[in-house]
């Protein structure tokens, strides 16, 4: 059984990336071709992997390993095969196939050519894997994944500044998705106590898990698929990415990873149809975005762009219809919108991806994307004009093309819901002219810069071959899903229970009715002119100028995002600079304030009493040295004085001794010679100083 | 063996000093063989933990204890768990990868390679030692060289930044000593080894508890750097020459997440149940502020720089939410992936400023035409830094953030989980505004592209991010029983 | 007594009062004998009234005398030293010891 080595379909092209990075890398034509024989390898196993699947009815295979075993804390990465796996794996690498070998002829003479297969070969990796992962850590893991690569693809040319601004924009834009992503996994390890499929859905079919956590839990889940499936409000990044080249943006930006957040939806479809409410969400979402990148779809003259916004109205369109299939299981009601989903997811990766590989084609015959600057091409380039044709038709839901069956299937899905009846039938109109306008302009009427279509050739073998086979599969695809079939694609590709759709043939009619009216109306205004583009865009000009500046969605992002977040990126930088690092300076400041302040305290009090007890002996000195006269006779009479104080002082003591008429008498006498002594010592003290400095 | 890993630096270090000092080569090449030794010992540690002693949360390759200082119970005591053990590797690695980058010294060469060997030897000291006063000499002797380091070869500020690198440690270092000497006079008998204190158990009041608790952290905390401890780092990482700030960002920073883990987390258990909403907190603060810093920058250091302030706050937030082993385990990897990835992104950054003379965002453009090896590897760090999966920064951040969901508010883990897109916001502008764009062909058409030597510096680097990343199993094998230990241990 | 004592007094006072006053070296050594005998007198008056039984104020009186034969002799040779320096014995010239 070779679905035991399914999780070689991955390794195959990682494989590829590693020799390339390490050992091909100079040689280019080797590079290509083994990055080409990986995904034809794996190719080959996806195939036998249906196979075998379709052999199983449909059950599940399942393997795992432990990543990470802690005690209550254990991550796996595991592979599981079902029926959506294999059709996943199928997709992918079919496409990545033919995007592989028609790049050879696109990308030749590209200086870093070996580069863009390893890329490319690092891409399918991460998708294969995102596609086999059993758990949504390990989906999570390979998101994330994808993610680089479409960043480094985009980027390819970096040289260029809008390239790299928009690899920059795509990587931070799905990431704000991852965010939300990334908090539903937090939800489902700590309420559902594991990652694995399995394990998260039975238990919210045992319902042991409130509603309020499952409906937060889908909803943070689906906030991922928002961000890789460029979902309205996150779709600005899809449109910039088209500056990478054209071999990418029909590999990652049409067939496979943006086609991953559908995947995520479907294959969490057991979380969703836990809770209405995130399934309303879900289909809202991708009414909205489907009708807003159509309605921008209409007026877009870069070629790839229209693509582009065709795209993410195609990924609105599936994700609305798994939305409704959930919000329909949820009440208990039965609904294609899973079958849907799905089926278109498959279809529409194979007329897309041919979409854009065509469009790569005239770009790479004219040089430039402007359909302005195009016109007349059939005449010049017939294989891709033809092959382009089909899939406009296809993705118009012309009968009895692929495209049809799935659109099918997506407006059955949503005719029991009025509102969003009306919106499929309105977009599948847009989508129908939008396409048509394109293919006019592009490759009818009279070429409009002569210059370049002089230049315009047919592109090589090995890019028309590609296109021929997609543009067989977006014919016969989606003859699996014919409803006339008891064993289609909707009983193998199901959820809860199988699904038999039943042809309805007015609904049929209907959604035919509308595409073909789109078509004739691109017909009138870009054939044969007999209803003025112009005209009407100068008529419902306001509208015109909305839809043109897509809805302005850029310039709002930038006003009120990212120019708030630079503002305050470098608010808070000066606040760390000033406030925080301040206060650490400031300490320091203050410290050395504070010891300036013990510096003085030290000189001048600790010191300054040391010193000042000096000064206060000698200021006190100066005084006392008046008294050191030199003058024997002086010094004589200060004893005097000082013995008579004591005496005084002392007197009683001495009237006990000798009687108090004694003392008195003593005491009268003595203060009589003293004032005699000292008067004449004084005057006569005084006069002999004087004559001694006349000397 | 342990004792090795911290003297054989030494005696190299005496090596060094014995060579006469105009023999250049000889002095770098005698380093490199030198630091061998401890590289390939941690090795041989880390492969024989992992099969013969992760089974046990017990410390093996034990030391001691030998009586050292007897009349104040000090002892030589040597042991390594789940948790040092990968510490004690990414030293030994970062330390020859950054003497082989130092080779563009020129200036004083022989004590460059002296303060380096010496460096080392304390780093190794800390990741080993079991006693606190052991512990406390080794945490201050990684200050000596480090100073000397960046205030003698760095930039142009450099006196400014190793002074406050220097002061801001030893601050820090300050409220250890006093927790350290709470921790010996509360014990009975009064003792300083780690093992016995740790199984007794606080035998103090609540109040002292606290005063400890919090005494140990500002002293870790500054270390780490949790914010709003943080801005000695940027300032040391910028003037600090490229080898140093391998080191800094790759080992020194682990030092302070490393003794939480060791010392006050478990010893504090109470406490840290009290404060672990406000360490989280702070945690949460440090990864969305420390992004949206590193954004507004200009310098290509200083970005790295912020972005470890960062990254650093995831392990804060797991610290908080101490009751999964998930998230204990996550800080364990963010911070062996942190050493790897920003020591990397060092060593890158060194190699443009060795050949362009500045690391100005702004001077650069378009060089991933010119110099494509070197693009690719920064490419590649990049994205690890901003948590690519396949890369150990995404397991780690994974692991961090689905601990931390169980473990602390949820509001709080859902607002950080911003930090993963302004971390990518950051670097990928960094990357475009260096790598891509247009391509100025007469400033910098003379850039070559990285050599040998720095390849062979980055390449262990780079290969064992990937390992981790796409095989964590063995790391988290090698770690888990510690970590349910400590755990425990925290829990009591 | 008293008598006795008021001479004393009164020589003292004479005797302190020309050491005071008096500008002439020579007259302030006289005027000191006067003080020396002033307080023999005290001693042998006190030795009489107070301490009759020895003989004790009398010895001091002598040896007072004896002392103040001795500072004479020091004080004239003194005199004369300074009259040499100075040519004159006026205290006034003396008063060099000072600030």
């Amino acid at each position: 059984m070779i679905t035991k080595f399914a999780f070689l379909i991955p390794l195959l092209p990682l494989f590829g990336f590693v020799m390339i990075v390490f050992f091909l890398r100079w040689k280019e034509r080797l590079s290509a071709v083994f990055s080409i024989m990986t995904i034809l390898a794996a190719w080959v196993m996806s195939v036998i992997v249906l196979i075998e699947t379709l052999a199983r009815h449909g059950e599940a295979y399942e393997a795992f390993y432990k990543f990470v075993d802690l005690p209550r804390f254990i991550l796996e990465i595991g592979i599981l095969i079902d029926p959506l796996t294999a059709v996943m794996l199928i997709v992918v690498t079919t496409v990545g196939a033919c995007v592989e070998i028609y790049s050879v002829g696109y990308m030749h003479n590209d200086p870093r050519f070996s580069r863009f297969f390893a890329y490319l070969s690092l891409f399918l990796f991460s998708m294969l894997g995102l596609v086999v992962a059993n758990n949504f850590f390990m989906i999570f893991i390979f998101w994330e994944l994808v993610g680089l690569t479409s960043y480094l693809l985009i980027g390819f040319w970096f040289e260029k500044k809008s390239a790299a601004d928009a690899c920059k924009k795509a990587f931070i834009t799905t990431r704000m998705g991852d965010l939300g992503f990334l908090v539903g996994l937090f939800m489902i390890a700590f309420y559902f106590g594991t990652f694995n499929y399995g394990g998260v859905f039975a238990k919210v079919g045992e319902g042991v898990i409130p509603a309020g956590i499952i409906t937060a839990a889908s909803i943070f889940v689906f906030c991922g698929a928002v961000g890789k499936s460029a979902q309205w409000p996150l779709h600005v990044w899809l449109p910039d990415a088209m500056e990478g080249p054209t071999p990418v943006s029909a590999l990652i930006h049409a067939a496979t990873m943006v086609a991953a957040g559908v995947y995520l939806v479907a294959r969490s479809m057991s979380l969703f149809v836990g809770s209405a409410e995130a399934s309303l969400v879900v289909a809202i979402i991708g009414l909205i975005t489907s009708f807003m990148a159509a309605s921008i779809g209409l007026v877009q003259n870069d070629i790839k762009r229209v693509l582009a916004y065709s795209t993410v109205s195609q990924l609105g369109y599936m994700i609305m219809a798994l939305g409704l299939y959930g919000y329909d299981t949820a009440q208990h009601g039965h609904s294609p919108g899973f079958y849907a989903g799905t089926f278109h997811l498959y279809t529409h990766a194979f007329f897309k991806g041919l979409l854009f590989l065509g469009a790569g084609s005239v770009i790479h015959a004219v040089h430039t994307n402007d359909i302005q600057e195009m016109g007349g091409l059939v005449r010049k380039m017939k294989t891709t004009a033809i092959t382009f044709m089909i899939a406009s038709l296809s993705i118009a839901g012309i009968f009895p093309l692929a495209g049809f069956w799935s659109k099918d299937e997506i407006v059955a899905a949503a005719s029991h819901h009025p509102i969003f009846l009306v919106g499929t039938l309105g977009i599948a109109f847009m989508t129908a002219f939008y396409m048509w306008r394109l293919c006019f302009l592009t490759f009818w009427g009279e070429p409009r810069d002569q210059h370049r279509y002089d230049h315009a050739h047919e592109s090589p073998k090995n890019m028309t071959y590609p296109l021929v086979f997609l543009a067989v599969m977006s014919v016969i695809a989606g003859w699996v899903g014919l409803p006339w079939l008891h064993q289609g694609f909707a009983s193998f590709v199901y959820h809860g229970e199988a699904y038999h759709p039943h042809a309805n043939y007015l609904l049929m009619g209907i959604s035919l009715i509308v595409g073909l009216s789109g078509i004739y109306l691109a017909y009138l205004m870009y054939y044969k002119k007999s209803i003025s583009a112009e005209a009407m865009a100068e008529r419902f000009r306001p509208i015109y100028k909305l839809l043109y500046n897509k809805y302005y969605f850029d310039e709002i992002y930038h006003a009120v995002l990212i120019r708030p977040v630079l503002a305050v990126a470098d608010f808070m930088w000066t606040f760390d600079a000033r406030v925080v690092d301040g206060l650490v300076n400031g300490t320091g400041w203050l410290t050395i304030k504070w010891s300036d302040i013990k510096l003085w305290f030290d000189t001048w009090i600790v010191d300054g009493a040391v010193n000042g007890s000096g000064w206060l002996v000698r200021q006190g000195a100066n005084i006392l040295r008046f008294l050191q006269t030199g003058s024997m006779q002086f010094y004589a009479l200060f004893i005097l004085v000082v013995l008579i104080v004591f005496g005084v002082f002392k007197l009683e003591a001495t009237a006990v001794l000798v009687g108090w008429p004694f003392v008195s008498i003593i005491f009268v006498l003595g203060v009589t010679l003293l004032w005699l002594f000292t008067r004449s010592a004084f005057v006569r003290g005084r006069n002999g100083g004087q004559t001694k400095s006349e000397e | 063996m342990l004792s090795s890993l911290v003297f054989v630096p030494l005696a190299g270090m005496i090596l060094v000093m014995l060579i006469p000092k105009d023999k250049i080569q000889a002095i770098r090449w005698t380093s490199v063989i030198v630091s061998l030794v401890p590289m390939l010992v941690s090795f041989w540690i880390t492969w024989d933990y992992f099969f013969n002693h992760s089974g046990t949360s017990a410390m093996a390759y034990v030391e001691g204890p030998y009586s050292w200082i007897p009349s104040l119970n000090i002892q030589y005591y040597l042991g390594v768990d789940g948790i040092s053990v990968p510490m004690l590797f990414l030293t030994g690695l970062l330390s020859t990868v950054s003497l082989l980058a130092s080779f563009n010294i020129t200036n004083r060469v022989k004590e460059y390679f002296a303060f380096f060997l010496l460096l080392e030897a304390g780093m190794m000291g800390v990741f080993v030692a079991l006693d606190f006063f052991l512990f406390y000499v080794f945490w201050e002797i990684m200050l000596v060289p480090m100073y000397f380091l960046i205030g003698v070869w760095g930039g142009p500020r450099k006196e400014y930044a190793a002074i406050k690198f220097f002061l801001y440690t030893l601050f820090g270092s300050i409220f250890m000593l006093v927790s350290i000497l709470i921790l010996y006079f509360t014990s009975e008998p009064h003792t300083l080894n780690m093992m016995a204190l740790l199984d007794h158990g606080p035998t103090m009041g609540h109040t002292l508890q606290m005063i400890c608790f919090i005494f140990f952290f500002i002293a870790f905390a500054i270390k780490v750097p949790v914010w709003p401890f943080h801005t000695w780092l940027p300032d040391a990482h910028v003037e600090a020459p490229t080898a140093v700030s391998v080191i800094l960002a790759g080992v020194l920073l682990k030092m302070g997440t490393y003794a939480m883990l060791r010392i006050n987390w478990p010893m504090f258990p109470q406490v840290l149940r009290e404060l672990s909403f406000w360490i989280a907190l702070l945690g949460v603060i440090a990864i969305i502020y420390g992004a949206l810093v590193s954004m507004a920058q200009k310098d290509l250091k200083k970005l790295v720089a912020y972005s470890s302030v960062s990254h650093m706050g995831y392990c804060m937030m797991a610290l908080g939410a101490f009751t999964s082993v998930g998230a204990i385990a996550g800080c364990m990897f963010q911070m062996v992936s942190h050493g790897l990835i920003t020591g990397a992104l060092f060593l890158l950054v060194g190699v443009i400023y060795d050949r362009a003379h500045t690391r100005e965002i702004a001077a650069f453009g378009g060089l991933g035409a010119k110099i494509p090896v070197y693009t690719g590897i920064m490419v590649l760090f990049s994205m690890a830094a901003l948590g690519l999966p396949g890369m150990s920064g995404f397991v780690a951040e994974f692991m961090i953030f689905v601990g931390a969901f169980s473990g602390l508010n949820k509001i709080m883990v859902g607002i950080s989980v911003l930090g993963v897109v302004l971390g990518a916001t950051y670097m990928l502008r960094m990357v475009q505004r260096v790598f891509l764009g247009e391509f100025n062909m007469a400033k910098w058409g003379g850039l070559t592209d990285i050599n040998a030597r720095e390849i062979i510096a980055v390449a262990p680097l780079a290969v064992l991010t990937i390992a981790i990343g796409v095989y964590p199993k063995p790391l988290a094998d090698l770690m888990q029983a510690t970590l349910e230990h400590l755990v425990n241990l925290m829990a009591r | 007594m008293l008598a006795y004592l008021v001479l004393a007094l009164v020589l003292f006072s004479i005797g302190l009062f020309g050491v005071l006053t008096r500008r002439n070296t020579i007259g302030i050594l006289m005027s000191l004998e006067l003080m020396f005998n002033a307080v023999n007198i005290n001693f042998v008056v006190f030795n009489k009234f107070v301490a009759t039984s020895a003989l004790v104020g009398q010895m001091f009186a002598i040896f007072i005398v004896v002392v103040a034969a001795a500072e004479a002799v020091a004080g004239l040779a003194i005199v004369l030293l300074l009259y040499r320096n100075w040519q004159g014995i006026d205290t006034d010239n003396d008063s060099v010891m000072k600030w």
